[in-house]
């Protein structure tokens, strides 16, 4: 029981990993593989910032003075993860412009009934 | 019968993450390398928010490669979507009243509201691409709302074409100017927790935000562009 109070967040982070996992290897709708691809990668950013996390910690801003350095949680994680969602952003947009490409070239978005693919 | 496979699979992979996360205790100490910049980036950028003094100054090379992969994705959008013909139906239906007027009157608002998070990025949360995604939505709140306005097509490019020579002029006069490497801080730092502190990092954070924008109403458009 500990040990879910103490880990919630990774618990969390890669439950939402492992949706994302789930969906992409299941689901035959290009649409839906996408929506799986977004989840995991939600996931991979909160697990990244709750590993910088540090108990009772405030934000890293330095907005009043006397706020000491030792309550503040990890910059990096964050600085990383506003990274990773701009590129998350981007292979987005791309995966859906590609999606609409096959939907115009196939006339479907079912991954079983596009003929042409090979495994 | 694939779903059960693929649970086993899945169950498989978690228990090896579930024996490695044992290791990374929760809510415990930072890293050296956060340490460092806790405690240095006053010193050495002048910008009150850690998290930008990291993305923009300590690793801001690394952030002209984020917006170049950003930009990659626009024409990469655009080359996929222009392959197919589009066809012409006309006048879009026109939306209520309420609804153009709602439009126009919250349009300024929400550009003011990306524009004050990118100026005031290197005191508060927020910054170049948090501010840039705020003016994204503001235009396609715009599309959705008042069918039939576009997005002045000359105007973005000119925006976003600015704001990347802008990060690059400014890195290279950091270089000649500063010190002996790429966006080095050459302006002076002023007064702590101002607006005109940080010496460069608030200028490089508006034309971050600048093309943020423009770039993310330029996907909007190419993807509306689809429906009509």
């Amino acid at each position: 029981m500990s040990f879910l109070q103490d880990y919630i967040y990774y618990i969390g982070a890669f439950g939402l990993v492992f949706i994302g996992l789930f969906i992409m290897l299941t689901k035959h709708n290009l649409i839906k593989v996408i929506i799986g691809l977004s989840i995991l990668e939600t996931g991979v950013n909160l697990f990244l910032i709750s590993v910088g996390y540090i108990t009772n910690g405030t934000a890293p801003i330095f907005s009043k003075p006397g706020l000491d350095i030792s309550t503040m949680v990890d910059p990096v994680p964050q600085a990383l993860v506003l990274t990773a969602i701009v590129i998350g952003l981007a292979v987005l947009a791309l995966a859906l412009s590609l999606s609409i490409a096959a939907y115009k070239h196939f006339g479907t978005l079912d991954l079983r009934k596009i003929k042409e693919q090979r495994w | 019968m694939k779903k059960i496979i693929v649970i086993v699979l899945l169950s498989i992979i978690a228990l090896g993450i579930f024996a490695s996360l044992q290791q990374i205790p929760f809510g415990k100490s930072k890293s050296k390398v956060g340490k460092y910049y806790l405690q240095n980036s006053k010193e050495e950028t002048g910008a009150s928010n850690v998290v930008t003094s990291v993305v923009v100054g300590y690793r801001g090379f690394d952030t002209l490669g984020e917006i170049t992969v950003l930009f990659l994705a626009t024409i990469g959008l655009g080359a996929v979507l222009a392959t197919f013909k589009k066809k012409e139906n006309g006048q879009p239906e026109k939306a209520s009243l309420i609804l153009t007027t709602g439009c126009r009157f919250l349009f300024p608002l929400i550009l003011l509201f990306g524009s004050y998070i990118f100026i005031f990025g290197h005191l508060s949360p927020g910054g170049g691409f948090q501010g840039g995604a705020v003016i994204a939505s503001a235009f396609l709140l715009i599309y959705l709302g008042c069918r039939g306005k576009r997005v002045n097509k000359v105007g973005s490019s000119v925006l976003e074409s600015l704001g990347g020579l802008v990060f690059i002029v400014l890195g290279l006069v950091g270089l000649t100017l500063g010190g002996h490497y790429y966006l080095s801080n050459f302006l002076p730092k002023g007064e702590y927790n101002t607006l005109f502190s940080a010496g460069i990092i608030p200028l490089i954070y508006i034309a971050i935000g600048l093309k943020v924008g423009s770039e993310l109403s330029g996907i909007i458009d190419l993807m509306m562009e689809e429906t009509r």
